[in-house]
């Protein structure tokens, strides 16, 4: 089937046999690797992506599902060379022990805090209660999570990574926006 | 000479990592992200059965089916692919079957390799895996491993004629280190016996293993899933005879460990062999599920302990009996790990009498191995269950048990009943801290109001006051216990001509922040910035000599090697510096990176005496044109972090819910290079300690398959699951190395353990209930509330209870 898909801002067109998870095809056939694969039930969230804003496990999710939809990975985060406030977050607050699981993590945290832009800790934690960690406890990814609602006021969202083409235009003229 | 009194300006400050920048923009390096040219993958078939012989395999269909390349069967492989190593014969008559990659005649275990496909894609290799018939007769399974070594059970290794492994033995009447612990039983006024269960874990890494193996060069590369590419590269030379030279070994990004890491495995030794067959690269990277059910899992031992004592709460004897689940085979330290804890039951307390014995037993269950602790958790488990049992049976308050029998901080260097010699520690202090951050006698006082008035929930506090030996280890020592390499780690240092430094390290990190760490400890010595540091490892060419990373070693064995280093290198500059300032190289001393004439302003610093030495136009007669230097560190004792965790757990005495309410923890881990890693490692450490006392468990039916085969039914915690920590530290230096440092990696997964089930216990205790076996699901509290007393076996095969997935009896109990 063919199909068409837009990804950290750049437009995909390929042909993908029915049955490839767009966490495949991310992989595979696009060489978005910083999405990573770490269960085969859906229970792990280390493949969490952003599709149309929302995050979605990619290994649940047919590559064909996504005809026609943006998708928002780890990579397409950061902004002219700035690093999203939860990417940045989760390094100050030292939220990653090997990494496996973060970009899942920060991703599932973005679509958290646009849900909810002042989480408390229990509702990060259970917020994030789908993807799986086992070096940091989670202590400091839950903290790292409230540090970034209150950077990011009034809230991540959709809207906020939206792919507009002032972003675009600036990011391929390597412009910094402050 | 730059000394450790000289201002510390990196080491102590809470550094955020180098590590980090890469790993939170996905520009990883996961072995599963490498794609090469003509790049092949495979994927393996495996048995369904735990305990069968191979009678027929037909793989015609899959060779016919689209891009397949290759299949191959364990009679394909049997000439070339020998036995898979165990470097740990802890006894001379140990038993030890062969271990074939790929089962050649019989299936061992569910899980186990019998065929592998490699295609043009990973699609296509799992597809034709649906082309390959096999047939078994299966066999008994052998799963009890108090049955598998009573007489006429059924043998796992027939050919062995048992399914005990060895037995090693420790006792200190024979070792001249105490009394004989059968007298001091004998002779008690109070003993207490119990026997727990260490249930079988699974590691449980974030990142499924994967192998590429690229056999187009003149060295044959493989980059691997592995905490240990150096002995991976050592151990694929030995077993497959493939001159040492040959291969090169890289661990790129890898994505934790905990012990699960530490093996040479079946699917890297089949990788490699079909890549070669092939002249093509290979990858292959294991699901979830195969992660689970074929990567060694951990724990699994039925522990006997007797504790005699007085009336008074001096302990006089302690006897441990084990007998330790080996698995179906014998892998890398398989057979050492329950002899780690050897060591360890004995713990911070002076006990006269002590005896330990192992019995390794064979099953038709997945091999174990080194999982987070390997051993230690288990003696910690074991001993600080016993002294709340025996706090209990005296009527005591059993921190003032324990109190009355640990070492005391003036008591150091103390060694041992099991020939430790423990440098240094202070339970009074790291206790008295953590007894006020917990609010002890607040809690105290609340249970037993709680108590008084029957509330259904009841209040628990358990107490866990352990050591660990880590930092492994010396040489000695590994050879006096049969292992099979020495216990030293290697590292170098480059001066760049621009004033970079590059350090090289043996030690191969996979999340604990080596890079960080090691930039901090080499920026202080050499007086360069932290940021102009680069921190090379996991590749055998880029960092040619290691042990890599396992025991909390890194930072008391592998940083000491560098360290060491960083000082050859001030040794190197020296006379070049006297040289170029024209003075005796006496009148020189080396501080915060400068060599100043002494007494006056005039200094040389150490990147101009590498760009000097880089040009090389004139430098002393007989001095290399190179400051590079490295060493090579063994340690002259293990290190002894030591704390005190103190948990309160609320019990639901109707349901048999666990609530954590508070979990304070005091550790000591000497001086800290870096306090972020440092909580970072105790975080994570609690939880799988915590995990294991409240929610995982491999559980195996009556036929030996895997029930806890996914991430649905494994239970790993997750955020919901866990509370926050109050974690502190002290601060008593390690006098065994020049940093005074401790290992941290494995501290809170130790010790968290026995608090959390201590504290389940003693909010119950009052039911008459004197253990709780784990993990504690709420059907093994309640019941253990309903029937009182010893809940041990109880019922002992339901998966954890998060989904209640199957049940192996088939219905309603």
């Amino acid at each position: 089937m063919r199909i068409t898909v837009t990804v950290d801002g750049t437009t995909y067109t390929d042909e993908v046999e029915p049955r490839l998870l767009l966490v495949q095809y991310l992989r595979e056939r696009l060489g978005k690797v910083g999405t990573v694969v770490g269960c085969d039930t859906s229970n792990c969230g280390a493949c969490t992506v952003h599709l149309d804003g929302h995050s979605v496990k990619s290994c649940s999710v047919l590559a064909v599902q996504a005809d026609g939809c943006e998708v928002t990975t780890i990579e397409g985060l950061a902004r002219d060379g700035q690093l999203h406030p939860v990417q940045r977050a989760f390094h100050d607050n030292h939220a990653l022990q090997c990494g496996f699981c973060t970009p899942g993590m920060i991703m599932q945290s973005i679509d958290l805090l646009a849900e909810n832009s002042d989480p408390d800790e229990q509702a990060v934690r259970e917020g994030i209660e789908g993807n799986l960690c086992r070096c940091t406890g989670y202590q400091n990814i839950v903290r790292a999570v409230r540090d970034a609602a209150h950077e990011m006021r009034p809230g991540a969202g959709p809207e906020a990574e939206r792919m507009n083409e002032d972003v675009i235009r600036g990011a391929q003229a390597g412009v910094h926006r402050s | 000479m730059t000394t450790a009194a000289e201002p510390s300006l990196e080491v102590g400050k809470g550094r955020l990592r180098k590590e980090d920048a890469r790993l939170i923009t996905g520009r990883t390096r996961w072995t599963d992200n490498i794609s090469l040219p003509g790049m092949l993958h495979m994927a393996m078939l495996r048995s369904p059965m735990a305990h069968a012989r191979i009678t027929n395999i037909d793989t015609s269909e899959a060779r016919q089916m689209p891009g397949v390349l290759a299949v191959v069967t364990g009679a394909d492989l049997a000439d070339s692919q020998g036995s898979l190593p165990c470097a740990w014969p802890i006894t001379e008559d140990m038993k030890s079957p062969d271990a074939p990659s790929m089962a050649v005649n019989q299936v061992n275990f569910a899980g186990e390799v019998v065929a592998a496909v490699v295609a043009r894609s990973a699609a296509e290799a799992h597809d034709a895996l649906e082309g390959i018939d096999v047939d078994y007769d299966e066999l008994p399974v052998v799963l009890d491993m108090a049955e598998a070594i009573a007489d006429g059970a059924d043998l796992v290794h027939p050919d062995l004629g048992t399914n005990k492994s060895a037995t090693w033995v420790f006792d200190s009447a024979e070792a001249g280190t105490g009394g004989n612990v059968d007298e001091a039983i004998a002779s008690a006024e109070v003993t207490v016996e119990r026997t727990f269960r260490q249930q079988r874990l699974i590691p449980a890494f974030m990142e499924p293993r994967s192998v590429v193996v690229d056999p187009t060069g003149e060295q044959v590369t493989m980059w691997s899933a592995t905490q240990v590419p150096h002995i991976l590269r050592l151990m694929l030379a030995m077993t497959l005879g493939v001159p040492e030279h040959k291969v090169r070994v890289i661990a790129p990004d890898v994505g934790g460990g905990f012990g699960g890491k530490l093996q040479v495995t079946p699917e890297e030794v089949i990788t490699f062999l079909l890549a070669q067959q092939l002249g093509r690269p290979v990858k292959y990277t294991e699901s979830r599920s195969e992660s689970l059910s074929s990567a060694h899992h951990g724990r699994d031992q039925l522990q006997k302990l007797t504790i005699a004592a007085q009336r008074d709460g001096t302990v006089t004897g302690l006897k441990v009996e084990l007998l330790a689940d080996m698995g179906a085979y014998l892998r890398l330290v398989t057979p050492g790990v329950p002899i780690l804890g050897a060591f360890m039951y004995n713990a911070i307390y002076k006990i006269p009498a002590y005896h330990f014995s192992c019995t390794n037993v064979f099953t038709t269950k997945t091999p174990t191995d080194a999982y987070r602790g390997a051993g230690r958790p288990e003696a910690t488990f074991a001993i600080e269950r016993m002294m709340d049992e025996l706090a209990a049976e005296l009527g005591m308050e059993p921190l003032e048990l324990r109190e009355k029998n640990w070492i005391k901080h003036e008591e150091f260097p103390y060694t041992t009943v099991s020939t430790l010699t423990y440098d240094s520690g202070n339970y009074e202090a790291a206790t008295a801290k953590a007894k006020e951050l917990f609010d002890y006698d607040g809690l105290r006082r609340e249970q037993a109001e709680r108590r008084q008035r029957g509330d259904t929930v009841q209040l628990g506090i358990g107490i866990s006051t352990f050591t660990e030996m880590c930092g492994l280890a010396p040489s000695r020592v590994l050879g006096s216990l049969s292992y099979g390499a020495g216990g030293w780690e290697h590292g170098a240092i480059r001066m760049l001509p621009t004033g970079k430094v590059e350090v090289i390290t043996g030690s191969s990190a996979h999340g604990q922040g080596h890079e960080t760490a090691w930039s901090q400890i080499v920026a202080d010595r050499l007086g360069v910035p932290f940021e102009d540091i680069e921190v090379l490892h996991g590749d055998t060419q880029s960092s040619p000599r290691g042990l890599d990373t396992y025991g909390s070693r890194s930072l008391t064995v592998g940083a000491m090697a560098v360290l060491a280093a960083a000082d050859k290198v001030i040794e190197k500059a020296k006379p070049i510096a006297a040289h170029m300032m024209e003075c005796s190289p006496d009148d020189l001393e080396f501080s915060g990176g400068k060599f100043t004439v002494r007494g006056t302003d005039t200094s040389t610093g150490i990147t101009d005496i590498a760009l000097a030495v880089f040009a090389a136009h004139d430098l002393p007669d007989g001095v290399e044109p190179s400051l590079d230097a490295d060493a090579t560190f063994d340690p002259e004792n293990f290190s002894f972090p030591h704390g005190t965790h103190l948990c309160a757990a609320e019990v639901d005495t109707e349901t048999g819910q666990v609530r954590l309410r508070s979990y304070v923890c005091v550790d000591d881990v000497g001086k800290v290079v870096n306090p972020l890693i440092v909580e970072g490692q105790v975080h994570g450490g609690l939880v799988q300690g915590i995990a294991q006392a409240l929610f995982e468990e491999a559980v195996y039916d009556e036929s030996g398959t895997l029930m806890t085969g996914t991430l649905a039914d494994y239970l790993v915690p997750s955020a919901a699951d866990m509370p926050s920590f109050t974690t502190d530290r002290t601060e008593t230096p390690s006098t065994t190395n020049a940093l005074g440092v401790k290992g941290v990696g494995e501290a809170g997964t130790i010790a968290s353990t026995p608090a959390v089930v201590n504290a389940i216990v003693d909010a119950i205790r009052h039911f008459g209930v004197n253990d709780v076996e784990m993990p504690c699901t709420p059907m093994r509290v309640w019941q253990a509330i309903q029937g009182g007393a010893q809940s041990a076996a109880g019922p002992g095969s339901e998966s954890g209870g998060g989904v209640g997935s199957l049940d192996t009896q088939g219905g309603a109990r």
